[in-house]
């Protein structure tokens, strides 16, 4: 009882203070705020290249070429075998005549090209469309592959995909350092914007150990002071994440430039979002106070 | 019984300046004691140590039971709520009203609402301020403003108020004022420690009365008064 009274007591007042010694509070809430919509957009950001780099990687396929002569108890045999391996995610046959058919409907040319030949003439080879679970790792499940019998050629645009993997993780790893990083500094930033607020009540601190508080009694309503300056520093960022990013996605119809770069979905991705920068701003907030607060309570 | 117990207490500043001296003090329950003595002779610093806002570099000092030299900074908290302490400055939050000023000191024990508004009444009527509960500190006197910070010293129902030159920003008759409910509380119990510079107050109180020079304590009088000849050679 006497310690809810101590916290809802402690609540009242940080409310308070935040109104009482305005400007100041204006200026730590500004300065999450800012920060917080710098965090934000980085994670909109990375988020984004991250989905598009996932559905770039999930487009990546395997194609395996069989020999001509292959049989189809040979073909069932390399599908078991493939499909065994550790990478392989799913594997589709698709029998040369039928590719052949496709080509020819396609094209009056392959039409004339191919109209005449059957099976055992046909040109066209049977193949195994597989696709992989990592992309890191195609090269390895790739080179498997054409070590099984009565398979003639591996492909798997191999440079470019590489190329892009390794383009792919640094822009993550980038993204992930730079909301760390973006973390870090409004945390310590905020924790001297807030050093200068409670600078100014150095003398409430004073008074407050004068009649009896203990460091704890001092502590916790500096806390949720910061509690609550990280709250109002992050309700703007999070309507901007809200209603920015939808308007965006509806303004393009969840294209950026061409069809080939899908945004994320708004829902539940701005959701998340809100719930990250409202976490960050409380945690900075009340890691501020407690860095600024903590400096006064030395005897 | 004793209230207060120093025993040989030497107190050297960081920056090699001594400012007291082989102190040995006993002040009983229930005392009413003036601390005097010119400019930089350790009175502050003596009072200072009473509320353990200094530590003494060598030496015993027990207040209420607590070992105060011994005390740690994190447990500074449990000898200020036996104690309340006045200032020349009086120390109120300005943003907080007279009541809120008052009812802090008992706030942040978490005690019970009814509980803080019968003690704050209580007090602010002893030192006669109860029609200025909702007012802020900066709309009041000096004296008014010092009978705050009385109320706020008390209302923990202390053994002992330590008075650092309370009546040293104010005129001769709020100074009698505030002496005057110092001298109630005093008589409720309480026992006053009080450093002042006042010889008007000294004389006319006749309590007790140390007078320091240098950081040792060189007269102790019992009734004493300010112009008493000993004294007098000192200054």
């Amino acid at each position: 009882m006497r310690a809810l009274r101590i916290l809802s007591r402690n609540i009242r007042d940080a409310f308070k203070n935040v109104f009482r010694n305005f400007s100041l509070s204006l200026a730590s809430i500004s300065c999450i705020t800012i920060t917080l919509i710098v965090v934000a957009l980085a994670i909109l950001l990375s988020e984004n290249v991250n989905n598009f780099a996932k559905l770039v990687e999930k487009d990546v396929t395997i194609v395996v070429f069989l020999n001509r002569e292959v049989t189809e108890e040979q073909i069932d045999d390399i599908h078991d075998n493939i499909e065994v391996l550790e990478n392989v995610e799913s594997i589709t046959f698709q029998d040369k005549m039928s590719i052949s058919k496709d080509m020819m409907e396609s094209s009056e040319v392959f039409k004339n090209i191919l109209g005449n030949y059957d099976r055992t003439e046909n040109p066209i080879q049977d193949t195994f469309l597989v696709k992989v679970k990592e992309i890191e790792k195609i090269r390895k499940t790739a080179d498997q592959i054409k070590e099984m019998e009565h398979v003639n050629i591996v492909k798997y645009g191999e440079g470019m995909v590489e190329q892009l993997v390794s383009m792919f993780n640094v822009v993550k790893k980038i993204s992930i350092f730079m909301v760390l990083a973006l973390i870090v500094v409004t945390a310590f930033l905020i924790s001297n914007t807030i050093k200068i607020t409670i600078f100014s009540r150095k003398r409430e601190i004073e008074i407050m150990r004068l009649v009896g508080a203990s460091n704890l009694n001092i502590k916790i309503p500096f806390l949720f002071e910061g509690l609550f300056l990280g709250i109002f520093g992050s309700i703007i960022p999070i309507l901007g994440t809200i209603y920015g990013y939808t308007a965006l996605y509806n303004n393009f119809n969840g294209q950026l430039f061409s069809p080939f770069i899908q945004l994320l979905k708004p829902e539940p991705f701005i959701y998340i979002i809100s719930a990250i920068l409202l976490g960050i701003g409380i945690l900075v907030g009340m890691f501020g106070s407690s860095r600024a607060v903590k400096k006064h309570l030395k005897i | 019984m004793d209230l207060i117990r120093m025993k040989d207490v030497n107190k050297r500043y960081k920056n090699g300046v001594a400012a007291i001296y082989d102190l040995n003090l006993k002040i009983e329950k229930g005392d009413f004691v003036f601390i005097i003595g010119s400019t930089g002779c350790g009175k502050s610093t003596l009072i200072k140590m009473l509320y353990r806002e200094e530590k003494p570099t060598s030496g015993k000092i027990i207040v209420g039971g607590i070992d105060v030299a011994k005390l740690r900074s994190r447990k500074v908290y449990k000898l200020r709520r036996k104690l309340g302490v006045v200032f020349q400055d009086f120390k109120l939050l300005n943003r907080s009203t007279v009541y809120e000023n008052v009812a802090f000191a008992l706030e942040i024990f978490g005690a019970p609402k009814s509980e803080i508004h019968s003690k704050v009444k209580k007090v602010l009527e002893l030192v006669g301020l109860k029609h200025k509960a909702k007012n802020y500190p900066t709309e009041l006197s000096g004296g008014e403003q010092q009978r705050v910070a009385i109320a706020r010293a008390i209302v923990n129902g202390p053994k002992l108020l330590i008075c650092d030159e309370p009546t040293g920003n104010l005129d001769e008759n709020t100074s009698l004022e505030i002496m005057a409910v110092l001298e109630a509380i005093n008589q409720m119990g309480t026992t006053i420690i009080m450093v002042t510079h006042d010889t008007d107050i000294v004389n006319r109180l006749k309590k007790r009365v140390i007078l320091l020079d240098s950081g040792r304590i060189v007269k102790d009088y019992q009734k004493g008064t300010y112009n008493h000849e000993s004294i007098k050679n000192f200054k």
